[in-house]
């Protein structure tokens, strides 16, 4: 289906630069990147701590915080150019066609407001419901995504409930205005290996369920290939490789990514692997970054790393690289 | 319940307060013998009024004497005016009440809009007003502060009326409910008379307020960044939730907790700052009333006052703890 070149893409970032003035320097945090999402495609976003991955999502919702600047390139959403959009646009569309999920669901809710009240809040926004049923919406919110005796619990606090039971008021949140893109940034860190694969799965069977696109940002290669048909490696503010899980796996083109997939064995998710790579993130604040991010680590660098702007290059069936001598 | 629990917690510490203020007003310098028998009295006749006051006794036996009178309710009589010290403490201490407050609601009115305004334009000149206003009012000693307004605002402008007292003299005092001039003139629809009371507040209050000004605003500022850079903040954003839902329910709401105790705070340090106020503008409040009992050696105003803000102090922690736990689901559970 992502061969077919008619269909649109629910997401398209195209060319997109973010930089970041901070008091020590510049930080090039995210250089032309560019990967397509349609409707209903689940795709992981991957890549060592500091690679981009928050901040490309973010860029997307629109929250970056006041020190970004998106200084190239547009993020099509339906139809419409999210760069440039104005606040108001944006508000309607955060929430309800929108929506993301944080790393740590503790501190991603009100701790003074009832969770129930939190959904309910989003479901008002959007003008789904009368003030009257909202309290029971949310409620039903809290039941699809499993928490038991979800009219009590619409009235617990956050820290009333395990780290899990969080996790899940967050999807029920995500998830309350029917959104078309979910972004899951990392949204099992921080949980037990039994919840995270609960977790996981409930988030991939409500996205089935209604259709809805998933970007699940995650450092873990083995979390991506179980749960997404396309994964994107991103490396140092570039995306490096692009494809179709089984071709990632089975043909990796970049040499960062067969690094990353020799160092997580059996796809067991592995952190301490990512780390096992040599050499480590440039500094996004030099001036003088290398047009390939990669060569400070790269076995097989050459002088036309150092010297011609990198290219994305088409290898088919929705496979792209981004370097001058793919593996 | 938890109201009982509190109250039972700050038991120990009024028991030490009446300690201290005990022992504090017996190491005081000045005999207060002496004083009350005139510059003229023979050591005999001093001796005699020491006995009579019972301060030839032993320490003990004295502060035995003094709890027995605390548990009849009895603070003492005054030397100097020959009053019993509770009366005259609560005739005194709705004026001291009047001013303290307003001088708070005034502070707080200003403080917190300015500290919110700060925080959601940090570096824009509102932020740098607030940090002019936080500096220069820790820097100015209330007396100071008070004179200088007397100065500028009655003796050059002459837009204040004299620094004397709740009313002037062409007025006369409101009948008595609630001992507030502000709210008993009201109550009998007095209108000039709470434009009299008003203006006699004005500037006394304002000196308060300018004081409690740079620690709230400071706060509230503070509190309201973080809060406007919290996690939950963002999830609200992502949300797509209005702009004043974001700052007001859901920044603003956890923001006020730290503003909430420091309130508790500033009031306790107003309750200091009065004392000196009252006296610069001849205020007839339990401060001014406990400065010239301390100048006379009068112990019994001295204790008596020292006491009733303890107590004071107490209740409004008390409150500040209700209202704490009305706000934070997480207190208010633990409990
Ligand atoms: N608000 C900010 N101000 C300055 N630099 C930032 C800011 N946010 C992110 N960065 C920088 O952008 C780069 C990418 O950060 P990002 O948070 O996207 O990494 P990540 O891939 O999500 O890492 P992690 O796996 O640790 O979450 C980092 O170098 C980071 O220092
Ligand atoms: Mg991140």
């Amino acid at each position: 289906m992502n061969t077919a070149p008619a269909s649109v893409p629910l997401l398209a970032v195209e060319d997109l630069s973010v930089e970041f003035r901070t008091r020590s320097g510049t930080v090039r945090a995210l250089d032309r990147i560019g990967f397509e999402l349609h409707r209903g495609e689940t795709m992981a976003l991957v890549g060592e701590s500091g690679s981009g991955k928050s901040v490309t999502a973010y860029a997307i919702m629109g929250i970056l915080d006041e020190a970004a600047r998106t200084t190239s390139g547009r993020i099509v959403f339906g139809g419409l150019d999210l760069v440039h959009a104005d606040d108001k646009a944006m508000g309607e569309i955060r929430g309800r066609e929108l929506a993301i999920i944080f790393q740590n669901p503790r501190t991603a809710l009100n701790p003074i407001r009832p969770v129930g009240r939190q959904i309910a809040d989003i479901l008002l926004r959007h003008g789904n419901v009368t003030a009257a049923l909202a309290p029971q919406h949310a409620i039903d919110m809290l039941a699809r995504v499993r928490i038991p005796d979800p009219k009590r619990r619409a009235l617990s606090y956050p820290f009333e409930l395990s780290g899990g039971m969080c996790q899940r008021v967050m999807i029920a949140m995500a998830l309350a205005c029917e959104p078309q893109l979910l972004i899951a940034d990392e949204p099992t860190t921080g949980l037990d290996i039994t919840t995270q694969a609960v977790i996981m799965d409930l988030i991939a069977e409500l996205a089935a369920e209604q259709n809805m696109a998933t970007l699940l940002i995650t450092h873990d290669l083995g979390l991506a290939a179980e749960y997404c048909g396309h994964i994107a490696v991103m490396h140092a503010g570039h995306i490096v490789e692009t494809a179709p899980t089984a071709a990632l796996f089975a043909t990796p083109r970049h040499p960062y990514t067969a690094k990353l997939i020799a160092a997580t064995p059996g796809g067991a998710p592995d952190l301490a692997g990512l780390a096992s790579i040599p050499g480590a993130l440039p500094d996004l604040r030099r001036a003088d970054l290398p047009p390939c991010r990669y060569t400070a680590r790269c076995e097989r660098v050459a002088t036309d790393c150092e010297e011609l702007p990198l290219r994305r290059l088409a290898l088919g069936a929705g496979h792209h690289v981004a370097c001058h001598f793919p593996l | 319940m938890l109201l009982l629990r509190r109250l039972a917690t700050a038991l120990p510490s009024i028991a030490g307060v009446i300690i201290v203020t005990f022992l504090l007003t017996r190491a005081l310098p000045g005999d207060p013998a002496a004083y009350f028998a005139g510059p003229a009295a023979t050591t005999q006749a001093i001796d005699e009024i020491r006995h009579q006051l019972g301060l030839d006794r032993s320490l003990p036996v004295q502060f035995l004497d003094y709890l027995g009178q605390l548990a009849r309710g009895d603070l003492g009589t005054s030397l100097s005016t020959g009053q019993p010290v509770l009366a005259e403490l609560l005739t005194r201490l709705p004026a001291s009440a009047e001013l303290t407050l307003l001088g708070l609601v005034l502070s707080v009115v200003i403080a917190v809009p300015l500290g919110i305004a700060a925080a959601m334009r940090p570096g824009a000149p509102v932020d740098h007003f607030c940090r002019v206003v936080t500096t220069a009012g820790v820097s100015l000693p209330t007396f100071f502060t008070g004179l200088l307004l007397v100065y500028v605002f009655y003796y050059l402008m002459g837009i204040a009326p004299a620094p004397l007292g709740r009313l002037d003299v062409f007025s006369s005092a409101p009948p008595h409910w609630t001992g507030f001039y502000l709210i008993d003139s009201l109550l009998a629809r007095d209108l000039p008379t709470f434009g009299a009371a008003l203006a006699q507040l004005v500037l006394p209050a304002a000196t308060l307020a300018i004081f409690s000004l740079a620690p709230l605003a400071r706060i509230t500022r503070a509190s309201m960044l973080a809060a406007l850079g919290s996690e939950f903040v963002r999830t609200a954003r992502a949300s797509g939730l209005s702009r004043r839902r974001i700052v007001y329910v859901y920044a603003f709401r956890n923001a006020v907790l730290p503003v909430i105790t420091t309130l508790g705070m500033v009031f306790s340090f107003l309750l200091g700052a009065n004392v000196l106020v009252e006296k610069v503008f001849a205020w007839p409040g339990v401060g001014s009333y406990a400065v010239e009992a301390l100048i006379a050696s009068d112990y019994a105003p001295v204790q008596g006052f020292v006491l009733t803000m303890a107590l004071l102090y107490v209740l409004l922690n008390l409150g500040i703890d209700l209202v704490y736990g009305l706000v934070d689901p997480r207190v208010r559970l633990e409990a």
